[in-house]
């Protein structure tokens, strides 16, 4: 199990190297006019002002030396000080956000894991009761059911999902609104008195003492979560369902059921637990899916995080903020595929004992 | 010697051979090909998803009877009724410059007043043109972008299984790095990054869905690859002398390929939700393309008044979601065929 632990960490470096060549490449189809953007504020203006910056930041250089200079930015003659680079978390200024990339990232984040923590307990638990509940049942109703509910589920994209329970939940019923918080919460915040200490709000309000904004922020996180939801319920449900039909059939199955044990116990003790093995890593990956799919949920739902930032800078096409999202969508999912994998190692005893 | 000629003495012989005879097909296919494919159409989910695939392949080739195009030589530009904002409801007639009627509507309705059978969205396009010709653009762009990453994930997977050792470590981890990046992230970027190249049409976006596509097809293709070069005919055509290439291309590929190809097939479905997802986000065609996603993409601004104008939701998004359906019911069939542990009972 070490060795391979060790091979896995060994990828890390790959992979960084591998996805920030890979987003460098992406950069290169940009006039150096528009990766002035890496470096600069304005968008230049004249020929002379352009021919600046391209010496200033070596934009003429060959493609290694940018590469270079991107990633641990570039010294200024004068100053000396840094310029860019994106190791140090500057990842340019965004034009659509008025701000630098970074800022607009921090702002943002939050929001975006606020709603993921909130998404993986539904998803996962309602996941895998759906699946024992259809592999237990199996091939009766609720097996049935389950499985048109998959390939309903698995049909249904994210944004028609998303603007039908709009249409039904807050058009029709007014029940649950859009965005993240209500103009009279907004302020609350906004206040001095509320404290900020994760820059999570669910979890703020709660430190704060402030029930009404937890309710509030919850109110506009239900239908994103639904609907980040739906999608995993219905792979949840056909891992489970094929692993744990593959446990119901083992020996010591059989065993159990021979010497008198209430089949309850029979399914929730012993096979329940040996079937969630290769659940427990899709587990892993739907934790980090759920990060990567927010981009069209968030869109939909008007919710301020990074996914919908993302979005709307790519639909003006302001590249440079795009790619500062994707590196930091990179950086993170690089990092969590990693703990994954580990984890993994730890849980399976085929691995670990290998 | 006449013994060893077989003659009509042995009956027993030629009762198993007549037993099941075996057509043109299943000879050209090979038994386990065929049997994937006859598998395919037994249960009824295949048989609903296929009826559905005709449907819109019906539908996509009828669409300029459906709804006449004002000018056949740019069909897909959605006619407008107007420039207001204000969606329009269904069955609201035509006010400025009418399309041609459609064939079929005089007979029924006894009127030559065309009306917007599906309302109109903001900025007065017509909703069920969009729906109709947006079958089009699913095939086009599906079939297109299929076919790319498919012949792509074919070679890459092929060298990398054939040649093995450092070139395959090499081209796997390559497949890990474009893993890495959430698909519709980053098919997103790359479309942003094209479309001030190539300007707004349906180029970006097929482009970016072929560079983040072709993974999958790879991995399977080296699986297949790896298990089949091991076979005795390989080992022969190498020993005699025949050169890489033919012997990756002529003996093994044909061999590991079908697998990957129905997969490959049953993906249009896919990658026509992550096409109009794109067109959703807003990236890709120009405002007016008969596309679902960006028809649908107008809802983003009625949120709340989706009570009243549910139609510019609804009939894109049931179209999408019955296309991407029918693809899926087929493919989920195509898994239980494919799956090792239920060879023999069909």
């Amino acid at each position: 199990m070490v060795t391979y632990i060790i091979r896995r960490i060994l990828l890390v470096p790959v992979l960084l190297f591998g996805v920030t060549v890979l987003i460098f490449g992406m950069l290169q189809f940009l006039t150096p006019v528009e990766r002035s953007a890496l470096y600069v504020r304005d968008i230049p203006k004249n020929d002379r002002q352009v021919h600046g910056i391209i010496l200033r930041y070596g934009l003429d250089k060959p493609l290694y030396v940018q590469y270079w200079r991107w990633l641990v930015g570039t010294p200024d003659q004068v100053t000396g000080e840094r310029n860019g680079g994106i190791l140090f978390g500057d990842f340019g200024w965004s034009r659509t956000g008025s701000q630098p990339v970074g800022d607009l990232i921090k702002t943002r984040f939050p929001n975006t894991l606020d709603l993921t923590l909130w998404a993986v307990a539904p998803v996962i638990l309602v996941g895998i009761w759906l699946g024992v509940q259809a592999a237990v049942h199996h091939n009766g109703f609720i097996d049935q059911a389950g499985r048109i509910f998959s390939i309903v589920g698995t049909s249904f994209p994210t944004f028609v999902f998303g603007l039908l329970v709009l249409m039904i939940f807050y058009a029709n019923l007014q029940w649950f609104p859009p965005g993240r918080l209500t103009t009279t919460m907004q302020q609350v915040v906004g206040s001095e008195s509320f404290r900020s200490y994760t820059s999570l709000l669910t979890i703020d309000s709660l430190l704060n003492g402030r029930f009404d904004v937890f309710i509030d922020a919850l109110r506009h996180m239900i239908l994103p979560i639904l609907t980040l939801s739906y999608l995993s319920w219905a792979t949840f449900l056909r891992v489970t369902r094929s692993s744990m039909l593959e446990t119901l059939r083992q020996e010591y199955v059989t065993t159990a059921r021979a010497k008198g044990l209430p089949e309850r116990d029979v399914i929730f003790k012993h096979a329940r637990p040996n079937a969630m093995i290769s659940v427990v890593t899709l587990a892993g990956f739907t934790v980090v899916g759920l990060m990567g799919g927010v981009v069209i949920t968030e869109t939909v739902f008007d919710y301020p995080g990074i996914g919908k930032a993302a979005a709307s800078a790519a639909a003006q096409l302001d590249v440079v903020t795009v790619l500062g999202f994707a590196l930091f969508n990179g950086f993170i999912l690089i990092i969590a595929n990693l703990v994954v994998d580990v984890l993994y190692a730890v849980v399976d005893p085929r691995v670990r004992l290998s | 010697m006449t013994a060893h000629t077989p003659t009509g003495d042995n009956t027993l012989l030629g009762e198993a051979v007549a037993m099941r005879e075996i057509g043109r097909l299943e000879r050209f296919l090979g038994p386990e090909n065929y049997r994937v494919l006859t598998g395919l159409f037994k249960t009824p989910a295949a048989i609903l998803g296929f009826t559905l695939i005709i449907l819109f392949i019906i539908v996509g080739l009828a669409a300029p009877l459906i709804a006449p195009p004002i000018n056949p030589n740019d069909p897909y530009k959605i006619p407008r009724d107007g420039f207001s904002a204000e969606p329009r409801p269904m069955g609201s007639e035509w006010r400025v410059r009418q399309p041609p009627l459609p064939f079929w509507w005089e007979p029924i309705m006894k009127t030559d007043q065309w009306v917007h059978l599906f309302g109109t969205s903001q900025g007065q396009y017509d909703v069920f043109y969009g729906v109709i010709w947006g079958v089009r653009t699913a095939f086009k762009t599906g079939m297109i972008v299929v076919l790319s990453t498919f012949l792509i994930g074919i070679v890459i997977g092929s060298v990398s299984a054939y040649y093995g050792g450092a070139v395959d470590n090499i081209i796997m981890r390559i497949v890990d790095i474009f893993l890495t990046l959430p698909f519709i992230l980053a098919a997103l970027i790359m479309a942003a990054v094209l479309t001030p190249r190539l300007g707004r049409t349906l180029v970006p976006s097929i482009l970016a869905l072929i560079t983040f596509g072709w993974m999958g097809y790879a991995r399977i293709i080296r699986g297949d690859i790896l298990s089949t070069k091991e076979r005795d005919y390989v080992m022969a055509a190498r020993v005699i002398g025949v050169k890489d290439s033919r012997i990756l291309f002529r003996h093994i590929l044909p061999n590991a390929i079908f697998p990957t190809l129905v997969l490959a097939s049953l993906a249009i479905g896919d990658v026509v939700l992550s096409f109009a997802a794109l067109s959703f986000l807003g990236i890709g065609t120009e405002t007016g393309y008969a596309d679902w996603g960006q028809v649908l993409s107008f809802a983003r601004n009625w949120i709340i008044s989706l009570d009243q104008y549910w139609y510019i939701v609804v009939w894109p998004g049931i179209t999408l979601v019955l296309f991407v359906m029918g693809w899926n019911l087929l493919g989920d069939a195509l898994r239980d065929v494919l799956d090792p542990r239920m060879r023999g009972k069909t």
